[in-house]
């Protein structure tokens, strides 16, 4: 086994985690406004009141889906070697995500730009469909990094040198395992998301979603202890350190737990405390993930001559240390301004604050 | 045909499609904020409905960027793995901080400026709109940088089986950066002035046709007429500068994507340029051509301007090299493994020919629309209203963008075989694991979507735009808790 026959640099190590941050500050932002956009068709009982479902996300789900960006461009920079086997190896996987992207994206800025019902219910059932599929998708891909993704060593650069690649399939991914995976991240941020909109809205809106959040709360317990328990059970992968196995243990239970108190708390009717009670959730147990991505970043390495790993994947010391300082700079600042965004819409929406649909335009051909 | 072939396919319809609405992202979005600024000035409602009717334009081809771009950063990745493998070190890096520096600030301050119109103060709302524009700028140097790396690898030395960074100020002062990106920037601002000079001029040329047209209606729409035409015909004057000098940076450093671009076989001096050759089509024989002379070698800054032919011979003997001979580190590290891989060293050079001749030509295209619509308004006089007129109101947005995308095309043709110049060949770059059915099958899905986008997009552009000025109320910021919003999706 010639795994980290380098100890791992401390820039190595800063750089795990701190991808590691970029997919919670991701999982956190995105997760809500991907259950808020798949509640979207079926909460919203007339226009306006969909309006005000699809308002409470409105100024914020672009930046929402930066995090997302920046944290594979940081994959991409501080480890190429996992950017490189990984996103080649889910490549089907990740072209459903973008679509659901694509699909979602545009369902947010188009479905008002027009009056008729066709129309706008069209772009919901869209913005609906395209934020079910990137949570049910990464759940498979995080199920499968911790199963260990398959690799074997190929020759590349016209036989010049040999990479570590994907030696898997598309329906491979499709275990027992990585559906509790999917199904989980799904009802997690469906509850997420109906707890985030409670919090946006006023009135009846809120009491509504709030029993919702309650239901899928309830829904979600099965598949999320599933997920956690068989996923700290699951064999050893090269490598892995026993300290950081307890971790994912620690970090998975007390991700169950806070997650059974916010839906107490909900129902409860204190949904700002829910919030932040799911939220910690959702980074509990990607901490329970990312503990386990140490040092094979989620694949099985076992046998491989030249194995994927936090060493070998890893970027020089001059990007890393250019990276970091780029971080250390930029990531207060983003979160400061993206904080101050959340304040100035921090307002609640009812029905009573939506405007009325102006006239639809006149076409007069030239 | 191999993967990389419909790979590359792939990247250059997802590419030159995102790229439809990248020039008008970074420019409108910045005329949009100067006449946001002349609103703040001056109060008057005739730049508040310039602000609002370009602004809900710039909104609707904004969400087209946004979406196409991220299958951008994520296709190097999906279809280039053993490129992202050997450049990730380097290329990475100016992805991720366009993310942390740009992406943020546009997505986040772009939020704002649409919701905050009650919400914000006018001089803090007006801070939004630059804060985006500022983002849309900054992401420009950033992706051209990592571009700029791809045609000349400065910085850069060849460690551990891959490329690896040594110099980032290298790269930041890489002289393909330096003349690139102010050619791109300036090439988008002459896109966004044709875009809102056309759309002004068409709806000029209707409001010339009636009887009684509403006054403040024309007298917005020649503001953004004017200013359109102006930006138009200074981009064009600076695109010819910055054109030049970076011609004359890639003539030094890729010498074959200069030859390439005047399907020059054998080295000249004070070498003629052709405005149009009617030959057979893959350029071997030539049976008509409109030569001036001399000025190609003035183009490419060097009296003797090296032929396909020479550059040729010349790769066999000393490997990839710029024209005075020398090479990049990087390669001159990796040149005893290109040896052995025998790369036939050209482009395809009808391509390279034609899109150089489309790009300068629909740009002085542009310009002289430019010059001609100025003159028609000048003192206060109205077009005329005609067929003539509205064709070309319709192409002026579209002119220089095509000239844009033939730009690109020229760039990223002219560069093969080689995705790094010099030093990885294309080929090589593909993703080992990907199949060939894969990689068809996620272009043919990404072809269809984008179609029906397309259409979408292009539908809504229209009626908002044939919908004219809006109506504007005072803007006031909203502190009752129950009072309708100003806005909302």
């Amino acid at each position: 086994m010639t795994l980290l026959t380098v100890t791992p640099t401390a820039l190595q190590v800063l750089w795990l985690v701190l991808i590691a941050v970029l997919w919670i500050g991701y999982l956190f932002l995105e997760g809500f406004d991907y259950g808020v956009a798949m509640l979207l068709p079926f909460v919203g009982r007339n226009d306006k009141e969909r309006r005000v479902i699809v308002n409470t996300i409105g100024p914020v789900w672009d930046g929402n889906e930066v995090w997302l960006l920046t944290a594979g461009g940081a994959m991409f920079a501080a480890f190429s070697g996992w950017y490189a086997t990984l996103f080649s190896a889910l490549y089907l996987p990740l072209l459903l995500i973008l679509l659901g992207l694509i699909l979602r994206g545009v369902a947010f800025e188009y479905r008002g730009k027009r009056t008729d019902w066709a129309w706008r219910n069209r772009w919901d059932w869209a913005a609906a469909i395209g934020s079910l599929i990137p949570p049910l998708v990464f759940g498979v891909g995080f199920a499968n990094f911790l199963i260990g993704l398959p690799l074997k060593n190929q020759p590349v650069l016209g036989g010049t040198a040999t990479a570590p690649l994907f030696n898997g399939t598309f329906l491979g991914l499709f275990s027992l395992y990585g559906l509790i995976g999917g199904v989980t991240f799904v009802l997690v941020f469906l509850t997420h998301g109906a707890i985030y909109a409670a919090l946006k809205t006023k009135g009846e809106i809120s009491a509504r979603l709030k029993k919702l959040a309650v239901t899928f709360g309830l829904i979600t317990a099965l598949p999320a202890v599933a997920f956690v328990v068989r996923g700290n059970l699951l064999p050893k992968l090269p490598g892995q350190l026993d300290s950081l196995r307890t971790v994912s243990w620690v970090a998975g239970l007390a991700g169950l737990v806070l997650f059974v108190a916010a839906v107490f708390v909900v129902w409860k009717g204190r949904e700002g405390l829910a919030f932040i009670l799911t939220g910690a959730t959702i980074a509990l147990v990607a901490v329970m993930i990312f503990a386990q991505l140490y040092p094979g970043l989620g694949f099985n390495n076992t046998g491989l001559a030249t194995p994927l790993d936090i060493t070998t994947a890893s970027s020089s010391p001059t990007t890393l240390t250019l990276m970091t300082w780029a971080a250390a700079i930029l990531v207060p600042v983003i979160l400061g301004y993206q904080i101050w965004a959340y304040t100035v819409f921090r307002r609640r929406l009812g029905v009573e604050n939506i405007p009325d649909d102006v006239e639809e335009p006149v076409v007069v051909h030239g | 045909m191999g993967s990389d072939t419909i790979a590359r396919w792939q990247f250059g319809i997802t590419t030159v499609y995102h790229y439809f609405f990248v020039p008008v992202t970074i420019a409108l979005s910045l005329l949009v904020a100067v006449l946001q600024t002349q609103w703040f000035r001056t109060g008057s409602d005739r730049y508040l409905r310039l602000t609002k009717f370009y602004g809900k334009l710039f909104l609707i081809n904004f969400a087209m960027g946004v979406v196409t771009g991220i299958v951008q950063e994520f296709q190097f990745g999906m279809n280039w793995s053993e490129y992202s493998r050997f450049v990730g070190d380097i290329f990475g890096a100016p992805l991720a901080l366009e993310a942390l520096v740009a992406f943020f600030l546009e997505s986040t301050f772009l939020g704002l400026w649409i919701f905050g119109w009650d919400k914000l103060s006018r001089g803090k709302h007006l801070a939004t709109i630059w804060l985006a524009a500022v983002g849309t700028l900054v992401s420009s140097i950033f992706i051209i940088a990592a571009n700029s790396w791809m045609q000349n690898p400065v910085g850069a030395t060849y460690r551990n089986g891959r490329a690896e960074l040594v110099d980032f100020g290298a790269v930041l002062t890489n002289p393909i950066f330096l003349t690139q990106w102010p050619h791109t920037v300036i090439a988008a601002f002459m896109v966004a002035g044709g875009f809102v000079a056309g759309i002004a001029g068409w709806h000029l040329g209707k409001l010339a046709r009636q009887d009684n047209p509403d006054a403040e209606d024309v007298s917005a729409f020649r503001t953004a007429t004017k200013l359109g035409a102006v930006v138009m015909l200074v981009a064009g004057l600076l695109i010819i500068v910055s054109g030049d000098l970076l011609g004359k940076q890639m003539t030094r450093v890729q010498p074959m994507k200069m030859a390439a671009a005047e399907a020059l076989y054998n080295t000249e001096t004070n070498a003629s340029f052709s405005l149009l050759t009617i030959g057979s089509l893959d350029g071997s024989k030539e049976v008509f051509s409109i030569k001036v002379p001399g000025v190609l070698s003035i183009l490419a800054g060097e009296s003797t301007v090296k032929g396909v032919n020479d550059i040729k011979a010349d790769y066999a003997k000393n490997g990839f090299t710029q024209s005075d001979g020398s090479k990049e580190a990087l390669q001159k590290q990796f040149a005893d493994k290109l040896a052995t891989m025998g790369v036939n060293p050209t482009p395809n050079i009808p391509v390279s020919y034609w899109t150089f001749r489309l790009m300068m030509g629909l740009g002085f295209l542009t310009m002289l629309i430019g010059i001609w619509m100025l003159w028609v308004t000048r003192k206060g006089a109205m077009p005329k209203p005609g067929p003539l007129w509205t064709a070309l109101m319709w192409g002026l947005p579209l002119l220089p963008l095509f000239a844009n995308s033939f730009g690109w095309i020229f760039t990223e043709m002219g560069r093969q075989p080689w995705i790094v110049a010099g030093v990885m060949p294309t080929a090589l770059a593909v993703s080992p694991t990907v199949s060939v059915g894969e990689v068809w099958f996620s272009m043919v899905v990404y072809t269809l979507l984008y179609g029906v986008l397309a259409v979408v997009e292009v539908g809504l552009m229209l009626l908002y735009i044939r919908k004219g000025l809006p109506d504007v109320a005072p803007v006031e910021q909203i502190v009752d808790e129950d009072a309708p919003l100003s806005f909302a999706y």
